[in-house]
This record gives C-alpha cells, sequence and structure tokens, in this order.
C-alpha cells in the first residue's frame, strides 16, 4: 500500500494481466490455425456459452478473496435448474420462478455462511455438506430430468441481441452486468474494501474494527445468489432441470478464478481477472471443438496445464515481491 | 481425551446400525457359506474398504496440515493402467505393479509441489484432480476397458473367509497404526502439522515427512481404485473413485481429525468411512432412491459438525458468551 503511485505496472496487476496475455495468445493461435475462428460472433459465443460460469466466477472470486471457498456451486446451479423447472412445470408465473430460485440460493449460501463464521466449521467442509445438501435435494425434487416449456421463460432464453454484424443473448448482458456490479462493490464500496482487508489478515482486519464477521457471511450470501443466478442462465441454456447438471463445475470455476490471477489465500484479485479466466478456458474448448480429432478429455487436461502455470507464475510474483519487500526494509 | 472426541461418531455408528435393525430385523445377521462368511455387515465392509483405505492416507496428509484433492483421479488412472494393460495381454501381477508404481510417481509429484515448491495442498493437488481424469481417459481411450481375468478380481471380489478388499484395508490401517503410533513417526506428523517451521528448526525433516505423506496417500488411492476396477472387471476413467475424495476427507473429519492439522486419529477415520458407508447402506434398506443418500449425507456432516463446534468455539474466542452457540446447535439439531 503505497501513497505515491509507482510509475511502472504494480506487480498486483501482473497476474491479470499475464492472463490477458494468455488469451490473445490463445485466440490467435486458433485464429492462425482455423479459417473462421477470428470472427466476432466467435467471441460473442464465447460470451454467450460461459455467461453462467462468469456469473459464478464472480461470485467465487469474493469468498477466495475472504481466503474462503465454495465447493457447492455446481450443485446449487444443478438445484437452480430443478427448481426453475419444477415450478414452472407446476404452473407459477416466470418471474416469481425466478425470485424463488434466486432467494433459495442466497439462503443456502447464508447458511453455509452463518455455519462458517458462528460455529467455526471450515469452509471446505460447510460447503461441502452445502453441496451433498443441494445436490440431494434435487433429486427430492424429481429423480428424472424435467423440461422446461414455459413460453415466457422459453422467450427469454431464446431472444438474440442483434449487435452490429453479431448477437448476443439475455444471459451475457445479465453476465455482464454482474461483472460491473462485482467491480463496483468490490472497489468503491466499504463491504469491497472489508473483503480484501479480511483476506489480507483477518485479526489485523477485526483489530481495525471492520465488520469482519458480516463480511465472512455476506461472500457466500453473494456467492450462493450468484450460483443461483447461473443456474437460471443455466437453465436458458439447457432448457431443462436435472440433478445431474453441472457436475463438477466448481472445479472449473475455481480453476478460471486461479487463472485469473486471484490467490487462493485470499487478499488479492480481481473479478476481470476471473473473467479473463473463463475466457481462456471457453477458448480452450472452442479450439478443441474446431480441431475435431481430439477428444473433449483433452481440454481437462490443458485447464490442469494451464493451472500449473499460473500457480507456478503466482509462486514467482509473491516470491519477488517478498524480496523486493525484504531489500526496501534494509 | 481421544474416546471423548469419539464418543459423537460412536454413537451416530451405534444409532445407525439401531435404525437398519428396526428395518430390517435379519441386518446383524452373518452366515458362513462355502467357507465366505456373508450378511449386511460385511457387505458394509467390503464397499467401504476403498473409502477407508484412501481415508487412512487422508488422514496422515490432513494431519500435516494438508489435503489431497487428487485420489479419486489417481484411482481411476490406476483401474486404468491395470485393465488396458491386462486388456493388451499383460499378466494381472505386472498390471497391479504397473498401477501402483504409476501411482507412486503421482504421489512424488503432488508432494513435489506441496514440500519443494511451497504450493497450497488444496490447489496443487486441484491440478492433478483436474487433469487426472483427462489422462485416466486418455489412457482407455474414453471407452469403458472390461477384461476377464481371475487373479486381477480377487483383489476387489475375492474372499478369505472375509472379502480381501477388507482384509487389504485392515492390514494398511495396522501398518499404520504400527509405525506411526509405537515409533516416533506419528508424532512427528502432527509436530509438521502443528507448526513445519518450528519442526525444522527442531530438526524435524518437515520436507521429506510432507512428501512422504502425499506418495503414501496416492498409493493408498492406487490401491483402492485397483479394488474399484477388480469389483466390477472394468476400469471407467470417467466414474471409478468420483467424490472419493470428498467421502474419504468427510471421514476423516467425522473422526474428529481436524482439517488444520495436528492431532489425528486413525480409529475415528475407521469409525468415520464406516459410519459414511452404513449410511448409504441405510438409505438402500429403507428404501429412499439412493440418490437421495446425499441429503442425510450432508444432514449427517452437519449435525457432527454441530456437535464438535461448542466444544471447539469457546477456546477459539473469548468474548462471545458460549451458551448462545449451544442454543443454535440445539434448534438446528432439532430441526
Amino acid at each position: 500500500m503505497t501513497v505515491i503511485a509507482p510509475p511502472r505496472v504494480p506487480s498486483r496487476f501482473l497476474p491479470v494481466i499475464a492472463t490477458f496475455v494468455v488469451f490473445v495468445l490463445t485466440f490467435g493461435a486458433g485464429s492462425v490455425r482455423y479459417e473462421g475462428f477470428a470472427s466476432g460472433q466467435i467471441v460473442a459465443n464465447l460470451f454467450i456459452d460461459n455467461a453462467f460460469l462468469i456469473v459464478l466466477a464472480v461470485g467465487m472470486t469474493f469468498v477466495i478473496l475472504t481466503g474462503g471457498i465454495d465447493l457447492s456451486v455446481g450443485a446449487v446451479v444443478a438445484l437452480s435448474t430443478m427448481i426453475a423447472a419444477a415450478a414452472l412445470r407446476a404452473g407459477w408465473p416466470a418471474w416469481l420462478t425466478m425470485l424463488a430460485v434466486l432467494a433459495t440460493g442466497s439462503v443456502l449460501g447464508l447458511g453455509m455462511g452463518l455455519m462458517i463464521h458462528k460455529l467455526r466449521v471450515q469452509p471446505f467442509i460447510a460447503t461441502l455438506a452445502g453441496m451433498f445438501l443441494a445436490r440431494g435435494l434435487c433429486f427430492v425434487i424429481s429423480v428424472e430430468s424435467v423440461s422446461i416449456k414455459d413460453p415466457a421463460f422459453r422467450a427469454i432464453a431464446t431472444e438474440s441481441i442483434p449487435l452490429g454484424d453479431v448477437s448476443i443473448t439475455y444471459s451475457v448482458v445479465v453476465a455482464l452486468l454482474v461483472v460491473a456490479f462485482a467491480a463496483y462493490v468490490l472497489h468503491l464500496t466499504r463491504f469491497g474494501r472489508t473483503v480484501y482487508a479480511v483476506g489480507g489478515n483477518e485479526s489485523s482486519a477485526t483489530l481495525m474494527g471492520l465488520a469482519a464477521g458480516r463480511v465472512k457471511v455476506g461472500v457466500y450470501v453473494i456467492s450462493g445468489f450468484c450460483s443461483a443466478l447461473a443456474g437460471l442462465l443455466f437453465s436458458f441454456y439447457m432448457l431443462s432441470g436435472y440433478g445431474l447438471h453441472a457436475v463438477g463445475m466448481e472445479l472449473d470455476v475455481i480453476a478460471a478464478v486461479v487463472v485469473g490471477g486471484t490467490l487462493l489465500s485470499g487478499g488479492v484479485g480481481y473479478v476481470v481477472g476471473s473473467v479473463v479466466g473463463v475466457l481462456v478456458l471457453g477458448t480452450v474448448q472452442t479450439i478443441i471443438s474446431f480441431e475435431g480429432t481430439l477428444s473433449s478429455w483433452w481440454t481437462k487436461i490443458v485447464i490442469g496445464v494451464l493451472l500449473l502455470a499460473f500457480i507456478a507464475l503466482q509462486r514467482l510474483i509473491v516470491h519477488r515481491q517478498r524480496d523486493l519487500q525484504g531489500l526496501s526494509r534494509d | 481425551m481421544s474416546n471423548r472426541r469419539l464418543l459423537w461418531p460412536a454413537l451416530a455408528l451405534v444409532a445407525l446400525l439401531l435404525l437398519n435393525l428396526v428395518f430390517t430385523p435379519s441386518f446383524f445377521a452373518l452366515r458362513l457359506q462355502d467357507g465366505h462368511l456373508f450378511g449386511s455387515l460385511v457387505d458394509i465392509l467390503r464397499n467401504g474398504a476403498p473409502t477407508l483405505l484412501i481415508a487412512l492416507g487422508m488422514t496422515l496428509v490432513i494431519a500435516t496440515r494438508g489435503i489431497d484433492l487428487s485420489v479419486g483421479a489417481v484411482a481411476a488412472i490406476a483401474g486404468a493402467v491395470a485393465c488396458t494393460h491386462i486388456a493388451d495381454g499383460g499378466g494381472p501381477v505386472t498390471a497391479m505393479a504397473l498401477a501402483l508404481v504409476l501411482c507412486a510417481v503421482l504421489g512424488l509429484w503432488n508432494g513435489f509441489l506441496v514440500s519443494v515448491v511451497g504450493i497450497q495442498p488444496i490447489i496443487a493437488t486441484l491440478v492433478l484432480m483436474t487433469a487426472g481424469r483427462g489422462i485416466a481417459m486418455l489412457l482407455t481411450e474414453g471407452q469403458i476397458v472390461t477384461i476377464d481375468d481371475d487373479v486381477y478380481r480377487q483383489v476387489g471380489a475375492g474372499f478369505l473367509v472375509l472379502p480381501i478388499a477388507i482384509l487389504i484395508s485392515l492390514a494398511v490401517l495396522g501398518g499404520v497404526a504400527l509405525a506411526t503410533r509405537r515409533t516416533a513417526l506419528g508424532m512427528l506428523v502432527e509436530s509438521v502439522g502443528v507448526n513445519p517451521e518450528a519442526s525444522r528448526l527442531a530438526g524435524v525433516r518437515a520436507r521429506t515427512i510432507i512428501w512422504t505423506v502425499y506418495v503414501f496417500v496416492a498409493l493408498c488411492a492406487g490401491v483402492a481404485g485397483l479394488m474399484i476396477s477388480s469389483n466390477v472387471s472394468a476400469a471407467d476413467a470417467n466414474n471409478a473413485g468420483l467424490w472419493i475424495e470428498l467421502d474419504a476427507i468427510l471421514a476423516v473429519v467425522i473422526g474428529g481429525t481436524s482439517l488444520a492439522g495436528g492431532r489425528y486419529s486413525l480409529t475415528g477415520t475407521l469409525l468415520g468411512a464406516v459410519i459414511i458407508q452404513t449410511l448409504t447402506t441405510t438409505v438402500y434398506t429403507i428404501g429412499v432412491p439412493p440418490e437421495v443418500t446425499l441429503v442425510f449425507k450432508a444432514v449427517v456432516v452437519i449435525i457432527v459438525c454441530l456437535l464438535q463446534a461448542p466444544r471447539v468455539a469457546p477456546a477459539l474466542r473469548r468474548a462471545p458468551a458460549p451458551p448462545k452457540a449451544e442454543q443454535e446447535v440445539e434448534e438446528v439439531a432439532v430441526r
């Protein structure tokens, strides 16, 4: 925390810049290799196909910034699609269904947050319980997949918005609004500053008189809300509710956030980084589908390698920062 | 002290078993047929053997303040290697040896990332958790490899009065108990978990110990993977050992070992693994759809965590009044 801005790019931005460079490089590689890759619609599709991941990554960024983790996001997405499908089948209007889904996600998040803060249960275990609960509840509602036939819901899902040559869906608009709002909250509100402070050092934050407890519960509510919202976007995308939707999605999200330059120990990171992280993963998937001969499991291996590369990069940066700090103190 | 910590898990297990007795009066019946022991209790142990084995390795990893998320993927890789080798005409013993060597290498990799590079365990093992299933798919070329080999089938489905899988897991439990409780090894593992830096300064080879436990858990995962694939005589890269890392971690936590490292309990882990498997079996016998097991698992995790919390809470925070916490516990427990 220096008062005078350093003349060069501060090293805290390095991970985000590195992620962006990787995104440009992967996308560039795709454009060189495949005809028709470097089109506006492919970029738009990256957002359309990954809108729910972007929303999830935003929620996860809040949690990870405080030094926590949320394993329940994939299961909450599945539960949201299930509630949406079941409620619409029962004849609920679309708006009431969406409200119910968002409320359920937030309440689940609140429950996990309270468990973590009030009862000192480790985030890993508390959200693991949340994950089991949400997945199990899906199957309590229905073991089978339930398709969504509500005309209003389908209209929102399939409506496309033309933007010059390309077209996007409402999901993309929602995702971008979430990103903008999250960036505002993190950087321009007291809540956001407390999130960073708690992630940096919780005891110091508490001793400074910051509302550390409220923030710690708050980030899980945000993550729960984001998961439910992502679940709605996912049900727009799939037009069905199913308990086995989004299995393992929490790993993709955590990978995207880490690739986006957020440190898992908390306190360092930006939502924009997470968005670029999602785009990198999306580009890798697009390239593999363009290649055609490469099987889908290569996606997992590439994501694993990317994760490793970024973790190594972060280690280097953290080490260098420590060295610099050590030198300046001498 | 250790007995008191195990009181709640033990009570939970007894309650589950009694619940089964109400629904199926013949639940505790055991019979000997063709020299094999049959019965619901044996089934529980047999199905729980892979989880127990991985949970044992996980206990040591967690005691060093680590965690290994990659065990499910490692189990899948072990099954894939062994089955593809046998399918290509190799012998079952070389197949298993090959699988375990590869698992040891994967364990070395995880241990290297954690102890030498110094990456947080959860992230270091996340890499292999994500990439591992891809590697297993690569080995099986995305197919489910089915094999027919009597020797290989023994590991997961064979009997020596008791199922061989149980005997393997119990032998490992005995071995670990001897190695860590009859020598100083267990204390060294705990000291590394409490404070790696202080242990190093006190002359404990923290790095070697951390490295060793990751290799050990990967080997456990490898044997568990062999059990799983041998039981069905097939390697399924996608589903073999899926979520077993979560079950194993859960077993360790239910057994009273803290994720914050330090003191661990092998008996607790045994109890935890048996509770999880009994829970799954109970849900089947009661006639609830098996998918709903997850809800019960969640309830058990929450209850066990809440029961352990009030004991921990007063020590962690000084100011807030403890009665409030207990009140909350009762409210949730009643629900």
